[in-house]
């Protein structure tokens, strides 16, 4: 079926219990993804897009987590209606994730290759020499003489490369889709430039798609093909990234891209939202 | 930046420091002795002398060349009896650690990573337990069960696995919050596997340095019961029972009661020792980052 998209979410709605009360963290939330394509979230710390991307999968903890409604079809299979086995196959081998730290994803006391091997042996069954594979894909997210690093533990190496060989472990499953949360954040600027680089030429090398968790609106024009706005668990806007970018409809969307910092621009302070205009609205 | 794995660091460290050396060197030794000694004791064979054999001629005779430690109130050799005897205390020693670890590990892991009302329940059981006075709770169940080495063994570890299980309780609460765990469930591995195969060998170091300190326990525990009568029965020696025959001749022998009691203090003081090196060596969180 042609016509039929990688990943349909439908007014997912998820609640946190909390003994301090109720929150509403995402509020029927919708959006399809169709094969490689590539679609940012883009909103500020706590407005649910790092929760949306995790309940794709049942990440979050239940308890405190509720998904009090909605669904999340997965080539239309129901993600909420999966037994524990089928949800693991699809976590890593459909849907894979890289996160905001990489220093603290990847586990200390284990090698690089160790860790990489485990991933291909957990979902890829039928590759026999794992140590050629590994090189592969280190090779692949640019590591340089990947055959002498996968031998080092993660401290041995920078904050780029250790998110390098994340990205190498998450596609190393063949995943058809690449969830990354934030995977710049915790880097140095140059270094996010590479890293977005590097996810871009690997997006159409592969053929796979990406959804980019983010708050900086500036990494995404060059990658996303359509970008959706969160703001307070809603998503406020959405549609094709450059339709978004040069004519945004909704203010916190036109408020984010004000607060682009533009080289050359004169500008005396930076712009912040102001959240209590917002409210107005 | 240090280009080494974390276990050749902790090593590293571990050489540096002579005291911890020093006790690991004098424990393998006397695991060597034990190992060799335990051969002759199981298969019968009278080396340097039959530890059992009596001889009234010589009895109390104190130590000379020929008794190095002296003789018992039977004639019998003392320094044979516990190099005869020295298997069964590291025996007890580390069976007993072992069963209360694998006890103290799957409870105590289980418990910090999945939280919740069953880590409440669970924790509330460990305190209720450890409220037992152990040594009569293990003298009950020595006399219920019949005295032998194996069910002193087996009650040293089902009595102590609580303090292991506390312990690797905490730091399963904080290692289960670490993002690669997140990272693995994000993998679809399987709990089993993230519990075991992820988190646990994070916790390693401390594990490994509670059983090591918890071996001298068990060996004291041991004597303990040995001198009470309900460890093992003679005339299989051990350094507890040795003592139990000497203190009727406190007074006139009192070669019968140093020098086992010497062997014990000696045994239990290295294993601390090693294990406070161990723990020093292994500590690296709090050194640098």
């Amino acid at each position: 079926m042609p016509d039929q998209p990688l990943l349909e979410v439908r007014d997912l709605s998820i609640r946190f219990v909390t003994e301090n009360g109720n929150v509403d963290a995402v509020k029927n939330v919708s959006f399809d993804l169709q094969r490689g394509e590539t679609l940012a979230i883009v909103g500020e710390s706590g407005s649910g897009k790092s929760v949306t991307a995790l309940s794709l999968t049942r990440l979050l903890p239940e308890p405190p987590a509720h998904y009090v409604g909605g669904e999340i079809l997965w080539k239309g299979e129901n993600i909420f209606a999966m037994r524990p086995r089928r949800l693991r196959q699809i976590r890593g081998g459909d849907i894979a994730y890289i996160f905001q730290e990489p220093s603290t994803s990847l586990n200390p006391v284990f090698t690089i290759r160790n860790q990489i091997a485990e991933a291909i042996k957990l979902h890829r069954r039928d590759v026999k020499d794992v140590d050629t594979e590994i090189v592969k894909w280190l090779n692949l997210v640019g590591i340089v003489e990947p055959e002498k690093r996968m031998r080092d533990y993660p401290h041995q190496l920078s904050g780029g490369m250790q998110q390098r060989a994340m990205i190498a472990m998450a596609l190393s499953c063949q995943p058809d889709l690449l969830v990354a949360d934030e995977p710049t954040t915790a880097l140095d600027v140059t270094i996010q430039a590479q890293i977005m680089a590097q996810l871009r030429e690997l997006k159409s090398k592969l053929s796979m798609a990406i959804i980019l968790i983010t708050h900086n609106f500036g990494i995404i024009s060059d990658i996303a093909d359509r970008v959706a706005v969160m703001y307070r668990g809603n998503i406020v806007e959405y549609g094709q990234t450059r339709d978004v970018l040069s004519n945004p409809q909704h203010p916190y969307t036109r408020a984010l891209i004000d607060c682009i910092p533009r080289l050359g621009a004169k500008r005396r302070r930076l712009t912040t939202i102001d959240h209590a205009r917002l409210q107005t609205l | 930046m240090n280009d080494k794995s974390p276990r050749a660091r902790a090593i590293e460290r571990f050489s540096a420091d002579k005291i911890g050396v020093a006790s690991a060197c004098f424990l393998v030794v006397l695991a060597a002795i034990a190992i060799l000694f335990a051969i002759c004791s199981i298969a019968h064979i009278p080396f340097p002398t039959d530890p059992n054999k009596t001889n009234l001629q010589i009895k109390l005779v104190p130590p000379n060349f020929t008794h190095w430690l002296g003789t018992d109130n039977l004639g019998r050799d003392v320094f044979t009896r516990m190099l005869h005897g020295s298997y069964i205390s590291l025996t007890v020693g580390f069976v007993a650690v072992f069963v209360s670890l694998a006890i103290g590990v799957v409870v105590g892991a289980i418990s910090g990573y999945l939280g919740g009302w069953l880590d409440n329940l669970v924790m509330r059981i460990v305190d209720a337990l450890m409220c037992f006075p152990t040594l009569p709770l293990v003298l009950t169940i020595v006399a219920y069960l019949g005295p032998s080495i194996w069910n002193v063994v087996i009650v040293i570890g089902i009595t102590g696995w609580m303090g292991t299980a506390r312990l690797v309780r905490a730091e399963f609460l904080t290692l289960r919050e670490m993002e690669y765990v997140r990272a693995a469930k994000a993998l679809g591995q399987h709990h089993r596997h993230i519990i075991f195969g992820h988190i646990l060998p994070n916790a390693a170091a401390p594990i490994v340095v509670t059983a090591v300190l918890g071996v001298p326990d068990a060996i004291l525990t041991e004597a303990g019961l040995s001198f009470l009568g309900f460890g093992v029965q003679p005339p299989q020696a051990t350094w507890g029972n040795i003592i139990t025959d000497g203190k009727a001749y406190i007074l006139d022998a009192w070669w019968l009661i140093l020098f086992p009691g010497l062997a014990i203090l000696v045994t239990a003081l290295a294993f601390y020792l090693a294990g406070e090196a161990l723990r020093k060596a292994t500590q690296t969180r709090t050194e640098r980052k």
